[in-house]
Order: C-alpha cells, then structure tokens, then sequence
C-alpha cells in the first residue's frame, strides 16, 4: 500500500511529460505557461484564504467549541478526537477554503503525521465544496428547482467522511 | 451562505469570548492572523505553481482529452437519458478527467458548458432535470487522484510521508461517489 502511494506521483509525472515529448509539442513552453496561470490562482485566491482565516482563527481561539463538547459530553461520551475536525467536517461541503484554514490549524497544533493530520488531510482531500458547486452550475443555467441534488450530495460527502476515518485507523 | 456563515464564526467567537473573559487571546488573534494567512498562501504556492505547469503539458499534448475519451464510455451508462452524440457527455467526460487530476480551473468551463447543453435537452427549464443531478453528484464527491493543496500543504509542515495519504483519499472519494451516484439511482428508479 505504501509503495502505491509513493509511485502515484512520479508516475504521472512521467507520463504526463513523456506523452508531451512524443507527442512533439514544448513540453517547457507548455510548463511555463501553466505555472504561470497557477501563480495568478493562487494570488486570486488571497482574499478569501485571509477571510476565512481571520473568522476561524476568531472561532477557534474563542474556545467555543470546547464549551459545545463539554455541554455535549453527556450525550457523545468522553471524545477522543480533537475537536477541531468537527467543524472541518461541517465547513467542507460550504467553503474548500475554511476547511483548508482548519488544516492549517490543525498541522500547527497537531503536525500532519499525527492521526488528527492525516484524517484532515484524507477529508479535504477526498470531497468537494458540494454546496459551492451546485449554486455555481445550477444558478448559471437559472433552475431554481435542484430536487434531491443537494442532498444526494450531502449523503456522498457524509460517506467520505466517515470513509476518511475508517481508512486512516486502517492505514496508519 | 458563505456570508453568513463568515459572520456567524467571527460573532460567536468574539461574543464567545467576551463573556468567558478571554478577549485578549483574540486580540492577538484578529492581530496575527493575516500573517497565518499569507504564510498558508506562501506554502500552498510552489507545489500549486509546480503541478498546474505539469497538467499543462497534459493539457496541451491532449493527454486531458485522450483520458477524457477514456472515461466517455463508463460515463455514458449513468447517463442513460442523454442522447449518445450529445455535446454534453463530452464536457461531463473533461470535466469528471480535469477534476480528477486535480486541474480545477480546467474542469469548471467544461463543468457549465456540460450544463448549458443538458439545458438545452431539459424539458422543464426551471427544474433540474434527471441527467443534471447525476452530473452534479459525480462532480461534488470530488474524485480527485493528486490532492494538490494538500499535498502542498503537508511538505509546508515537513511531513515525513506527503504523499501517504494519496490512497487512502483516492479511496474515500471512490466509495463516496460510489455512494452517491448508487443513491441517485435508487431515487430515480423509485420515481
């Protein structure tokens, strides 16, 4: 499993730029010009990556959720989860963004090897902001009636993430 | 909806914490946090600027399409409503292939041209049609193969493995879409 997981990468890499070369066309030029279009991405992205970390730096420093848990302990049990992947679990379908700022949170408090870090890391790599998506394609064709769309959604990403916690305690 | 969510986070940690007394931890927060976000966008950058340069190359050797065309026959038995020379399954196959190597600013264009065309076959414009729903699920469980931001973000905090968590991921978002595009089914056959 781990050597699959290590040879993804170089292998597209390999693939990617051998079928550029055969196919005769400047693999270099062709390079250049997508990393430049991903360096203005990324600065377009600036804004709303400081946004998103100025109100969830705001909400976890407040120590909210640490009230929530303890009110809900009673129910839940003793969690031994750090709590911070809940809302991150929530935030994912809304904004890639807010969750990515949970990420670096967590990473900062935790480091990305831990278990909180590698489950982060499989949930926001493993589903999309579904809530995002389905305004943005369904409000540029104007249907107002989107049926069970969002909510077969919902289900796909609750899958994920319970999927995300069954394979890390598998893997790791 | 991001909006209000925005405010909610920020108003319940600022009312959070002046009743529980801890107004000057965010103090400091609201002080430091454009750094942490310009620090995130500084470790997100060059791998981000790195594989977007890769995926070009497949872009422009048509790498993108030939493992679009790839994907059309699979994808065309969940469409079965669509008419097979249809524009739309097209996109849908761009689109599904864009966001699996993790090639978003690509696969949006295709995402609402796919859209515009099964407008066009939908016979209640206001009202998603079946064909709609199933794109959309397949494209919200996010099957993506290199989880670019992540991956980015896990060199930035010297992991020792990167990219251990590629499989695992790449099998999530299979049994998610497996998930949703099964429940989609079931929901149109009962109909």
């Amino acid at each position: 499993m781990e050597i699959i997981s290590k040879i993804i990468l170089p292998l597209f890499v390999v693939i990617i730029v051998f079928y550029g070369v055969k196919k005769k066309i400047n693999v270099y030029d062709a390079f250049l010009e997508g990393a430049k279009e991903g360096l203005v991405t990324t600065f377009s992205i600036f804004p709303a990556v400081i946004a998103m970390i100025f109100a969830i730096n705001i909400f976890l420093d407040s120590n909210f959720l640490g009230f929530v848990i303890k009110l809900l302990s009673p129910v839940l049990g003793n969690v031994s989860l750090p709590i911070e992947i809940f809302p991150m679990a929530i935030l994912r379908p809304v904004s890639g963004t807010a969750s990515l700022a949970i990420v670096n949170d967590i990473f900062k408090s935790f480091g990305p090897d831990s278990f909180v870090g590698r489950l982060a890391s499989i949930l926001q790599g493993c589903t999309d902001t579904t809530v995002y998506v389905i305004a943005l394609y369904f409000g540029t064709v104007k249907i107002t009636k989107i049926k069970h769309s969002l909510w077969v959604g919902l289900f796909a990403d609750l899958v994920g993430i319970i999927m995300a916690f069954v394979l890390t305690n598998l893997f790791f | 909806m991001v909006g209000y969510i925005w405010a909610f986070l920020i108003g319940i940690g600022i009312i959070y914490s002046l009743l529980s007394g801890n107004i000057s931890i965010i103090n400091e927060s609201i002080l430091s946090n454009a750094n942490d976000a310009l620090k995130l966008i500084l470790d997100l950058l060059p791998i981000i600027v790195l594989w977007t340069g890769i995926l070009k190359i497949a872009e422009v050797s048509g790498l993108l399409d030939k493992f679009a065309n790839f994907l059309n026959p699979i994808l065309c038995r969940l469409f079965p409503d669509v008419p097979k020379d249809n524009k739309a399954l097209g996109y849908i196959s761009s689109n599904i292939a864009a966001n699996m190597l993790g090639l978003g600013s690509a696969a949006t264009p295709a995402g609402l041209k796919a859209m515009n065309e099964l407008q066009k076959i939908n016979p209640q414009k206001d009202t998603a049609s079946t064909p709609m729903i199933t794109f959309l699920v397949l494209n919200t469980a996010g099957v993506t193969l290199i989880p670019t931001t992540i991956l980015a973000l896990r060199v930035a905090y010297n992991s020792a493995s990167p990219g251990e968590i590629i499989l695992p991921a790449i099998m999530a978002t299979a049994c998610s879409s497996i998930a949703g595009v099964t429940l989609d089914y079931f929901i149109r056959k009962r109909k």
